[in-house]
């Protein structure tokens, strides 16, 4: 075992009092105090977030587009400059490998943000897979450090110390300027359900970025906050997580998000044979959210029951107690058949048949 | 850390405060701040027998769910019905109104002073 690289906001995290979680390699914040009160603090004004360990690989050159078209689900090459699309690199088997948030940086040139447990998986895929375009995929994680502030008051938090409008960058829209006087990208993005800005910098400048926003954000409410809050932000808005709701035997079409996937392009794309047939199939399970009516939590890998026959139905991805819903709240795949809304299910919470119904997603969806 | 000198420890943090043969169990303040916070308290029921070094009982955080072990053999006086109404007492004063049940204590059990305790949770 190395031991955990700590991310450029190390010291900064331990001066704030930081617990720390090793996560894919890295030495993360997982909380400063209460990840309640900081998951409050993002649903009302605003949190900080240190996600320095995602992965950046940059893929380049006049034929970078067409590459991630034949590389990834979705269509980069179609993406206007200055915006950002949710995509996802699937196996050959339709499997997927990796979610991943695409930014088209400038005509020839894209921002592939990977998870930090994937990057090192996902960046020699796209490397084999663009052989044969005229394009370079680098991998340029440790150039970058990534601050995410989220939250309502975000923009108002950002609008002293950056010199772009904050306020008028689109949802999943990218754009280069300062904070605090130091060179970023800002992206109207996240994995909170809330509004909120993504802000890519050099490693030797996340410092600044971070007190720069502590400091205007501090009136406002700002808190920092954890990768614990970061979990439950996530999972009220339904949004999946891979190796929960994501992973390699699992195809976007489980994952209700078949939508990601375009089957129209010319060189076709990897995986694009067993896509079609899961889609033409339809999926063999469903990715759905449950509520429990007790107080103890589904979590993940626990069985969903069929209450009248017994019969597991499927099982549970996530699950944690929600502190915006003051109930237990999960993600599961189940039975096509049995997944409505409405639907009453048991969960074996560890040996004992909780009740839960099944319900929409997302849990929670910002006004 | 600072553990109260004043009780006993186990090394599934919990602590003891033994008044005769009757003893006040808790959770240590190492214990809480690996869970995060407490949603959920599960205890065993007044009147049952638990048994040292067995689950009688279970703490749910927003992260995970982690068993209460018995620090003794005994039977249980008394819960307390706060933390039950108000998980987030265990991780505000868990050496204080964050107690968790009071037992009555049989047999001699293994525990820990606060200097041992201490060297346990450096490790």
């Amino acid at each position: 075992m190395t031991s955990p690289v700590p991310t450029p906001l190390h010291e900064i995290h331990q001066a704030l009092g930081a617990s720390f979680t090793d996560f894919a390699g890295w030495s993360m914040p997982v909380r400063y105090g209460s990840e309640t009160a900081e998951h409050h603090a993002v649903r009302t004004t605003a949190g900080l977030f240190d996600l320095s360990h995602m992965g950046e690989i940059e893929v380049t050159g006049p034929e970078a587009g067409r590459a991630l078209d034949h590389a990834l689900v979705g269509r980069p090459s179609a993406i206007g400059i200055g915006r950002a699309r949710y995509s996802m690199i699937c196996a050959e088997d339709g499997g997927i490998i990796d979610d991943l948030v695409v930014y088209r940086l400038e005509q020839e040139r894209y921002l592939v943000v990977a998870n930090a447990s994937n990057v090192g998986v996902v960046a020699p895929a796209l490397v084999e897979r663009a052989r044969g375009y005229d394009a370079v995929v680098r991998d340029a994680s440790a150039e970058w450090a990534l601050i995410a502030v989220q939250g309502p008051a975000s923009a108002a938090i950002l609008a002293p110390v950056t010199d772009l409008d904050a306020s008028s960058l689109k949802y999943y829209a990218i754009d280069a300027g300062t904070v605090a006087g130091v060179e970023v990208l800002l992206a109207r993005t996240g994995y909170t359900g809330e509004d909120g800005f993504e802000i890519y910098c050099a490693p030797s400048s996340a410092t600044a970025v971070w007190e720069a926003i502590t400091e205007a954000g501090t009136p406002h409410g700002l808190q920092p906050a954890g990768l614990a809050c970061r979990d439950t932000l996530r999972l009220e808005a339904g949004m999946p997580l891979y190796g929960h709701e994501l992973n390699r035997e699992t195809t976007p079409f489980e994952a209700g998000l078949g939508r990601v996937v375009s089957f129209d392009k010319p060189d076709g794309f990897v995986g694009d044979a067993a896509l079609a047939v899961r889609r033409d199939e339809g999926p063999r399970s469903v990715l759905v959210g449950l509520v429990a009516a007790g107080r103890r939590s589904p979590r993940a890998g626990y069985a969903v029951v069929d209450p009248d026959t017994g019969d597991e139905i499927g099982t549970v991805t996530s699950g944690s107690p929600s502190p915006t819903l003051g109930r237990p709240i999960a993600m599961a795949y189940v039975r096509p058949s049995l997944a409505a809304a409405g639907t009453k299910v048991h969960v074996d919470v560890r040996g004992s048949r909780e009740d839960a119904e099944i319900v929409d997603l997302p849990f929670y969806s910002k006004k | 850390m600072s553990n109260p000198t004043h009780l006993s420890y186990t090394a599934e943090h919990e602590w003891i405060e033994t008044r005769g043969d009757v003893a006040r169990v808790g959770v240590t303040a190492f214990a809480t701040e690996a869970l995060g916070d407490i949603v959920f308290v599960e205890l065993p029921e007044v009147g049952s027998t638990i048994t040292g070094g067995e689950s009688c009982g279970e703490l749910e955080s927003t992260k995970s769910v982690s068993d209460l072990f018995a620090p003794a053999d005994g039977e249980i006086l008394e819960i307390n019905a706060a933390v039950v109404e108000d998980p987030a007492l265990i991780n505000s004063d868990p050496f204080g109104a964050g107690w968790l049940f009071e037992m009555r204590v049989s047999g001699a059990p293994d525990l820990l002073d606060a200097a041992a305790y201490d060297a346990l949770i450096e490790e």
